[in-house]
C-alpha cells in the first residue's frame, strides 16, 4: 500500500517535528474576532512587503558594489544592463515606501481601536521596536545608491548624534568610521542594511506575532471575544484564522498588488517622493543640494527637528516624537479601547493628531521659510499635546456603554439604496422633451444635473453627522 | 531528582562566579568589536595640508577646496562687506567667537588673518550641510534682514560673511575656521598653523 507508506512517512516526520501543532496553534485553531474590517489588512500586508524586500534585496546585492567609487555606477548598471534589474530595483525602492504606508496605517489602526491597551502592551512595544528598526533599515538603505541626497541625508542624520553632550562627537565619529561620510560609512551601512537589521526585524516580527497569539487579537469593537465562549470553549464571536482570514487577506493582497504594480510600472519615482531627483546625481562632498529633504516617510519627524531653534533640543524633540509612541499604553488612562465607544474629547484629539502628522509631513518636504517654521512649531505643539496631555483629557472622557458581544456594521449592499436616494436628492432631472415618466429615463445618470439646494441639504446633514460622531 | 545533600550556597557561588567571569570576558571582547568601527589608521592619516593659490581671486569671489574630505571656502571680501559686518553684532549669537572653533589668529570680529580673505570649513555647525553662499542683499526668499551671508538650506540657519551665526536659528556656533597660514601673500596652506602663531 503506497498510501500507507506515505502516511507512515508523514507520521515519522510529525513525531520529530510538530508542524501540525504549529499550524493549528497559529492558523487553523487560532480564533480571531469575526468583525475585522478594512483596517485589519495591513498586518498581513506588512509581512508581504517584508518578504518582497528580502527577495528583491537579495537579488540587488548580487550586482550592487558597496564602494564609494563604484556604488552609484553599479546602481545604474542594475537599472540599465542587468536583465530585469530595473524591475527588481523599483520593487525594492517602491517596497520601502509601501512598507511605511502600510505600517503607518497599521499603527493608526492600533491607536484607533486601542489595540495597545492591556493586555496588549507588549505587542505595541515590539511593534514600535519594529518601526524603529524599519526606520534604521530605510535610512541606511538610502545611503547605498550614493547619490547627492543619500550622502547629505546621511551627513545630517549622523550629525544628530553629535548634538548629544559630552560623548556626541566621538559617537558620530564612531558611527561614520571617518571624519566625514565616506567609503567606510557606506561599507558599514551596507553590512547593517543587509545583515544586522534584517535579522533584528525577523526576530521582532516573530516576537510581535507570538505576543499577539498569546493574548488574542483586538477588534473594531475593542471588547474581548474570550469573554463569551461556546460549550466547546471557542469564542462565540471568533472564527478560525485559516481559512477565514487567510482568504480575506488574499483579497487584500490582490488589491494591494494592483496599486503596488501601478506605482512600479508607471510612477516608480512618484514625482520625487519615493526616489528623490537629487539622488540621480552622484554624491558630491563639496556641495549640498539647494533643497534637501528626507524621503516622505521621515518628513514629520524632520519637520519637528527643524521647528526647534536649538540643536540639542531639536534632536530631543525628534527622538521624543518617537519615544512618546512607546509610552502610549501608559499615557492613555481610559480602559475603553475602541474609538466607537470613546468620548468626543478623544475623537477630536485623535483628529487633531492626524492633521498635525500630515501637516508636519508636508512641511518636512518644503524649504524652511520663516512662516513655514512657525506653522511647524504650532503643529509640533499639537503633536506632543496629543500624547502628553493624554493622561489628563482621557480622564474627562464620557464613554459610551460597551456591547457584550461584537456588533454588526451595515454592509455596503445594505447602504446602496440610501446612497442612491442621496444621489437623487443632490441632482435633478434635466428639462427635456422626451418622456419624463419613463423609469429607465428617470434613473439614467446622464439625464440628471446637480441640484444646488439638494447638495446643500446633503452637506448640512453630513456636517451634522460628522459633528455628532465626534461627540 | 534527589535534592538531599545539595550545597545551595556552593551552587549559588559557582553561578555568580561564572556570571562575573562571563561578563568580564564579554567586556573584553566588546573592546575589539566596538573599536574596529573607529576610523582606521588609513582614514586618520588622510589629512594632508592643502595649498591654495589666491592670486587670481577677484573681490567678492568664493572658491571651494577639499581638505580632509570637507569643503573649505576661501572668500575675498569687499570693503562694503567688512563695513556691514561691524553693524551686525546685536543680531548674532556669538559675535566675538567666544564659544566657536577657530585658531587664535582668526579669533577676531572678522574671523580671519587678513580682513579681506576669509577661510572657513563650509559645513553648518548644526547638522553638517554645506550652506549656500548668498552675498546679495535682501533677496526675496530671505527677506529684508538679509545683509549677505551663508544660508543653510537644510534647516534654515543664517551666518554672516564672517561665518558668525545669527540668533534664533538651529546652528549653535559660528562656522569652524580651519588652521591655515600664509606662505606668501598669495599662497595659503590649509591644515597648518605657523609656529609663531602656535606658541602665541
Amino acid at each position: 500500500m503506497k498510501i500507507n507508506r506515505f502516511a507512515q512517512c508523514g507520521n515519522w516526520m510529525l513525531d520529530r517535528f510538530p508542524i501540525t501543532k504549529f499550524w493549528n496553534e497559529h492558523m487553523a485553531h487560532y480564533y480571531a474576532p469575526k468583525n475585522f474590517n478594512f483596517w485589519y489588512f495591513f498586518g498581513s500586508l506588512a509581512l508581504l512587503v517584508l518578504v518582497n524586500q528580502f527577495i528583491t534585496g537579495i537579488l540587488l546585492t548580487m550586482n550592487y558594489k558597496p564602494d564609494a567609487k563604484l556604488a552609484f555606477d553599479s546602481v545604474e548598471y542594475i537599472m540599465r544592463d542587468v536583465s530585469w534589474g530595473w524591475l527588481v530595483r523599483y520593487m525594492h525602492s517602491t517596497g520601502a515606501s509601501a512598507f511605511f504606508i502600510v505600517i503607518y496605517l497599521h499603527m493608526f489602526r492600533g491607536i484607533m481601536y486601542g489595540s495597545f491597551k492591556k493586555p496588549r502592551e507588549l505587542i505595541w512595544i515590539f511593534g514600535m521596536l519594529l518601526f524603529v528598526c524599519l526606520m534604521a533599515e530605510a535610512f541606511m538603505g538610502y545611503l547605498l545608491p550614493w547619490g547627492q541626497m543619500s550622502y547629505w541625508g546621511a551627513q545630517v542624520i549622523i550629525s544628530l548624534f553629535s548634538a548629544i553632550p559630552v560623548i556626541g562627537d566621538d559617537l558620530s565619529l564612531w558611527v561614520r568610521g571617518d571624519y566625514v561620510v565616506s567609503d567606510a560609512t557606506l561599507n558599514r551601512f551596507f553590512a547593517f542594511h543587509v545583515i544586522a537589521v534584517p535579522l533584528a526585524l525577523v526576530m521582532l516580527v516573530f516576537m510581535h506575532i507570538v505576543a499577539l497569539h498569546e493574548v488574542g487579537s483586538n477588534n473594531p469593537d475593542g471588547i474581548e471575544i474570550k469573554d463569551s465562549k461556546d460549550p466547546w470553549g471557542h469564542p462565540v464571536d471568533g472564527i478560525p484564522f485559516h481559512p477565514y482570514y487567510t482568504v480575506k487577506d488574499i483579497v487584500g493582497v490582490a488589491v494591494f498588488l494592483i496599486f503596488f504594480a501601478t506605482v512600479i510600472f508607471y510612477m516608480p519615482e512618484m514625482g520625487g517622493y519615493f526616489l528623490e531627483h537629487a539622488n540621480f546625481i552622484p554624491a558630491d562632498p563639496m556641495k549640498t543640494p539647494e533643497h534637501i529633504a528626507p524621503v516622505w516617510y521621515f518628513t514629520p519627524f524632520y519637520a519637528i527637528l527643524r521647528a526647534i531653534p536649538d540643536k540639542f533640543a531639536g534632536v530631543i524633540g525628534m527622538g521624543g516624537a518617537i519615544v512618546v509612541l512607546f509610552l502610549l499604553p501608559w499615557l492613555d488612562r481610559n480602559p475603553v479601547r475602541s474609538i466607537r465607544y470613546r468620548g468626543g474629547v478623544y475623537k477630536k484629539a485623535l483628529a487633531l493628531f492626524v492633521i498635525s502628522f500630515l501637516v508636519l509631513g508636508y512641511l518636512g518636504t518644503q524649504p524652511a521659510t520663516p512662516s513655514a517654521t512657525i506653522v511647524a512649531r504650532i503643529f509640533t505643539a499639537i503633536y506632543f499635546g496629543f500624547f502628553l496631555l493624554m493622561p489628563i483629557y482621557t480622564r474627562w472622557e464620557k464613554t459610551k456603554p460597551l456591547p457584550k458581544q461584537l456588533t454588526d456594521q451595515p454592509e455596503l449592499e445594505d447602504q446602496l439604496p440610501a446612497l442612491i436616494a442621496t444621489f437623487d436628492e443632490m441632482t435633478e432631472l434635466k428639462p427635456t422633451t422626451s418622456e419624463i415618466g419613463d423609469p429607465a429615463f428617470r434613473s439614467n445618470f446622464f439625464n440628471r444635473r446637480p441640484n444646488p439646494e439638494g447638495i446643500l441639504n446633503v452637506m448640512t446633514r453630513l456636517a451634522k453627522r460628522v459633528k455628532g460622531s465626534l461627540d | 531528582m534527589i535534592n538531599e545533600g545539595v550545597d545551595k550556597s556552593k551552587r549559588q557561588f559557582l553561578t555568580s562566579a561564572l556570571t562575573v567571569v562571563g561578563a568580564i570576558g564579554t567586556g573584553y571582547l566588546a573592546v575589539p568589536f566596538l573599536s574596529q568601527m573607529q576610523p582606521s589608521v588609513k582614514a586618520m592619516a588622510a589629512g594632508a595640508p592643502v595649498e591654495v593659490d589666491i592670486s587670481k581671486m577677484e573681490t567678492g569671489q568664493l572658491i571651494r577646496v577639499a581638505w580632509r574630505g570637507k569643503p573649505v571656502w576661501i572668500l575675498n571680501r569687499t570693503s562694503e562687506v567688512l563695513e556691514t559686518l561691524k553693524t551686525l553684532d546685536k543680531k548674532l549669537r556669538d559675535p566675538l567667537s567666544q564659544e566657536s572653533m577657530q585658531p587664535e589668529s582668526s579669533k577676531n570680529p572678522v574671523r580671519s588673518i587678513k580682513p579681506e580673505i576669509f577661510v572657513a570649513v563650509g559645513l553648518c555647525t548644526h547638522l553638517g550641510c554645506s550652506p549656500t553662499f548668498r552675498p546679495e542683499i535682501a533677496p526675496s526668499d530671505l527677506g529684508d534682514d538679509w545683509k549677505g551671508g551663508f544660508f543653510c538650506p537644510c534647516h534654515g540657519s543664517w551666518f554672516d560673511l564672517a561665518g558668525r551665526v545669527f540668533q534664533g536659528v538651529p546652528a549653535p556656533t559660528n562656522l569652524e575656521i580651519p588652521p591655515y597660514r600664509y606662505v606668501t601673500d598669495t599662497l595659503i596652506i590649509i591644515g597648518e598653523e605657523s609656529t609663531a602663531e602656535k606658541s602665541a
